[in-house]
């Protein structure tokens, strides 16, 4: 009789606390806000901030002592590990950059030795050699916890169906999406990019209920489901959408839902800190919670270095607390943004950072591949057949970018007249510029002098897409 | 025996043949036949003219990429099957042509046609052998 009552008493406890749960829900009809990790993801700050500090001194140390980059920048700075005594210390060590990385390539930077490394990914360098970032069983292991927050923040859960089309491989994306829908218990399915198609086929078939990708990806599925004649609504089961490694805009996402007929969510990642799970939107959509507990941002004046004040633009800058492989930080992203203190209505109390607006150097997002202009620039060098001056033009077509570089024909490949050998220079071209980004571009001749001079720095992008 | 002949790089963008023939009429440069190639990006214009060396230079100072190549001039009687005929001697013979355009002025006995072949010296070799007559560059500049 007693076990009875606790089990009806357990039972109405469930109950109500999943109804108090359900009931932050920023006051919009749309979905309850549920966590992947309640404890960590709503942390009371100050108890959140003593955290951070801990795992900060931890991070630092193990820096100092396994990363001769970092000890040597911390040495020169005149400082140690010892000097870290409040979050605001964390101002007195220097930046680490992409160059930094590069010049430890590729495997430099890694506090551990290569027998504890567990994967390794890598991302676009701005020359020829990529970043390459190492995890450990752990780093793995918190990644994947990171991804599930993010999944279930996008409103996820663990009988999902979630349709992964990011593409797998040394880009992030893939893996680190699917590693946390593993976590989450959800169903994945690895179908990584292209042939939309069949991808369609399959989101059908299989009932998915879930997509990831990037949101110009998602765009793109959209307008095929319309053109195979299908009715999101009623031949798909999508119900969310967890999109990024892209620039995107309120009206693009506004599209993209009513479109497919999901809610969708903008997820940040960047490799160097981590992967996809560095912040990601709640079902508010106002701005993207910053896993605070792994990680601290800082927003600089990308000038100045100088610490900028909340709520104004600025570089984000990335510091991990809990990575093994690959501590990093003070990472400077390049990235620009803003970040906000405000309390959240979802009960989350990690600061939200706002959408990326910008970047501070020319890095392209091409259909969530990273691209340097310089990378082109040492492809174009080493091939030889062409003036050094060029040109990327970036449009969007049926929502997909396209990258077509213009390079100037030099004399000395006019030698034939012959179309066909013009062609075929152009194909060497562009095979070699997708060799080197991994990514599919257009080539076109132009004549020489033809693209613009100009003293100082070289306008080298024409971005014509409208976000 | 070998003509000189004008190869100019052009975007497909307007204005830009304009240029060309603007450029060799102010230098008074005569041009004698013309063919253009063009693919979606791009144009290559065939130029026979009365003074190759100097449109090649301004051309070239003008900023165009461009390249001097030889082709043959020949003629044939104007009249039905004489390009037929001349076409069928090289065939036969294995020559390989890479392309061809009819010259705007006349010749002395019937019509020009400008060849772009593979082995031009043993190409006009065969063709005198079978009776065809092969313009010599100088006077196909002038005709």
């Amino acid at each position: 009789m007693i076990l009875r009552n606790i089990y009806k008493f357990v039972i109405l406890l469930f109950i109500s606390v999943y109804f108090i749960l359900s009931d932050q829900n920023c006051g919009k009809k749309e979905r309850s806000t549920l966590y992947w990790n309640q404890r960590y993801e709503t942390l009371p700050r100050e108890e959140l901030e003593q955290l951070q500090l801990e795992r900060l001194k931890m991070t630092i140390e193990r820096s100092f002592y396994s990363v001769p980059h970092y000890r040597s920048v911390m040495q020169e700075a005149g400082m140690g590990p010892e000097d870290i005594n409040c979050l605001e210390d964390l101002q007195k060590l220097p930046f680490t950059t992409k160059e930094d990385l590069r010049n430890n390539y590729p495997y430099g930077m890694f506090a551990v030795p290569l027998s504890e490394i567990v994967r390794i990914h890598s991302s676009s360098g701005t020359t020829g050699k990529p970043t390459v970032v190492g995890y450990t069983r752990n780093d793995i292991n918190n990644w994947a916890e990171l991804m599930a927050r993010a999944l279930v923040s996008g409103g996820a859960k663990k009988n999902d169906i979630i349709h992964n089309a990011y593409g797998y491989g040394l880009f992030t994306g893939g893996l680190g999406i699917h590693y946390g829908a593993e976590r989450l218990g959800a169903s994945v399915i690895p179908i990584s990019g292209g042939n939309t198609k069949r991808q369609i086929m399959i989101m059908c078939d299989y009932g998915s209920t879930v997509l990831t990708c990037t949101p110009s990806y998602a765009l793109y599925i959209s307008e095929m489901v319309e053109e195979m004649g299908l009715d999101p609504k009623k031949d798909l089961k999508l119900r969310c959408g967890v999109l990024g490694a892209e620039p995107w805009s309120e009206n693009m996402r506004l599209e993209i839902e009513k479109r497919l007929d999901i809610s969708a969510v903008d997820i940040y990642g960047i490799s160097e800190v981590i992967g996809p799970g560095v912040a990601v939107e709640c079902s508010c959509k106002k701005g993207l919670h910053v896993m605070e507990d792994h990680f601290i941002v800082e927003v600089i004046d990308p000038d100045t270095g100088e610490i900028i004040p909340e709520g104004e633009e600025g570089e984000l800058v990335f510091t991990s607390l809990t990575k093994e492989g690959l501590p990093i930080l003070r990472y400077r992203t390049r990235d620009i943004a803003s970040v906000d203190y405000e309390p959240c209505p979802c009960g989350r109390t990690h600061i939200r950072m706002s959408r990326v607006s910008g970047r501070t150097d020319d890095m392209l997002v091409i259909r969530g591949v990273n691209v340097f202009p310089s990378q082109i620039e040492s492809v174009l060098l080493e091939v030889g057949y062409t003036e050094p001056h060029y040109l990327l033009v970036v449009d969007r077509e049926d929502n997909l970018d396209i990258l077509t570089v213009w390079v100037e024909l030099s004399s000395k490949s006019f030698a034939s007249d012959e179309v066909r050998k013009l062609e075929e220079l152009g194909a060497k071209i562009r095979g070699e510029i997708e060799a080197a980004l991994g990514l599919s571009v257009k080539v076109k001749l132009v004549e020489p002098k033809t693209i613009e001079r100009s003293e100082g720095k070289a306008k080298r992008v024409i971005d014509n897409r409208k976000l | 025996m070998k003509i000189n002949q004008i190869s100019v790089f052009l975007e497909n963008k307007s204005g830009r043949l304009a240029a060309v023939t603007r450029i060799l009429s102010e230098n008074k440069v005569n041009i004698r036949a013309l063919s253009i190639a063009d693919t979606s990006d791009f144009g290559i214009l065939r130029l026979i003219v009365d003074q190759p060396k100097l449109a090649f230079d301004v051309l070239k100072n003008e900023g165009f990429s461009v390249s001097p190549t030889e082709v043959i001039g020949v003629e044939m009687p104007d009249e039905p099957g004489g390009l037929s005929g001349v076409l069928k001697i090289l065939e036969s013979n294995g020559f390989n042509i890479e392309y061809l355009y009819a010259f705007i002025g006349k010749g002395e006995n019937g019509a020009l046609v400008i060849l772009r072949i593979e082995k031009a010296e043993e190409a006009i070799q065969c063709l005198e052998e079978n009776g065809i007559k092969v313009l010599m560059g100088e006077k196909l500049y002038q005709l």
